[in-house]
């Protein structure tokens, strides 16, 4: 009969324990949100989505020509043998205005750049490039977003480097910055 | 004072959207129910568990969006070809990860989801069996 005592300090002593187990879960839960709150780079505000087509082939599109008189773009005259880059842009997309010089760029460094202008009036598309610069070889109206789904693509602008069998090989999301100028000529001579 | 306050109410409501948006209209389906009901009611089930991408955190059913409603045009007009809902959602997974669908599948990542409500219920049970036990003893 000595050792009841200690047997019920001890039954006593687990059930404290567990008292403090839900706290325990809750300050685990809560050290994740704010964790995710404040250090997460992947918050749903500044996440952006990534295809998940990197390493595939172009999936089939075929766009109208975007302008009069320019050809349009269809997902066969990507595989000519050269890496080139695609590019997501519209005339209402003001990122697309801070890209223009870094496409300038690219375009004088030799690079092939086609477009897919999404949701675009050719009016306006017209303006756009008479007062930003053109740089484009191929443009093709994706009035219905349709192209850009297809992708996985998730806004304007983006950049797709496309090697020459047409397989896509990188994707850049956001405007491209004088930084970045290096990063994509690189990937289109890996590319190569 | 009262000026001021004037001021600011007015300058809230005159605020306009961050968002740029295209002024191209709409395309056909997208803001459009379709004819037959059937048809209509797997569009709107499936378009509710979709994922906007400019939105996030709200379905294409539920976004303004000029992307979700393209997206709501293609469901539609897919759902007319006569496609599956589920092969839709799995095209559109297959491009944005499963980060698209509200109705993730379960695999090795996501079992825990399911798995873990479970495991949790079932130690709320034991904790409470415990506790039921040493009040009827002490009764």
């Amino acid at each position: 009969m000595s050792d009841k005592p200690d047997l019920d300090a001890q039954t006593l002593a687990m059930k404290r324990f567990i008292l403090w187990v839900p706290l325990v879960i809750a300050a685990i839960f809560f050290g994740f949100f704010t964790y995710a709150l404040f250090f997460g780079n992947s918050s749903p505000q500044q996440r952006a989505i990534e295809s998940q087509l990197i390493g595939q082939p172009m999936p089939e599109f075929a766009l109208e020509p975007s302008l009069p008189g320019r050809p349009g773009l269809s997902s066969a005259d990507l595989a000519t043998g050269e890496p080139r880059l695609v590019n997501f842009f519209a005339s209402w997309c003001v990122p697309c205005i801070a890209e223009a010089p870094q496409l300038m760029q690219l375009r004088e460094a030799g690079v092939a750049i086609d477009a897919i202008a999404v949701r675009d009036r050719p009016e306006d598309v017209f303006a756009f490039l008479q007062r930003w610069g053109d740089p484009y070889e191929r443009i093709g109206a994706d009035t219905q977003s349709e192209a850009q789904l297809a992708l996985g693509s998730s806004g304007v602008p983006e950049t797709f480097v496309v090697d020459g069998n047409g397989v896509i090989v990188r994707q850049h999301i956001g405007d491209i910055r004088p930084e970045h100028v290096p990063e994509l000529l690189a990937a289109l001579e890996d590319a190569r | 004072m009262t000026r001021w306050l004037a001021a600011m109410i007015l300058a809230t409501i005159l605020v306009g959207p961050v968002h740029a948006q295209s002024r191209m209209a709409g395309a056909e389906w997208a803001n459009q129910q379709l004819p037959d009901p059937t048809q209509e009611a797997e569009a709107k089930e499936l378009m509710e568990s979709l994922r906007c991408l400019v939105c996030q955190g709200q379905s294409i059913a539920d976004s303004d969006a000029d992307m979700a409603s393209d997206m709501r045009a293609l469901v539609r007009r897919r759902i007319t070809e006569g496609e599956d809902p589920e092969d839709i959602r799995a095209w559109l997974v297959e491009r944005y990860g499963r980060w698209i669908t509200y109705d993730p599948p379960m695999d090795a990542v996501t079992w825990p989801l399911w798995l873990l409500p479970i495991l949790l219920v079932g130690f709320g049970v034991w904790l409470a069996r415990g506790r039921f036990r040493t009040r009827k003893r002490d009764g």
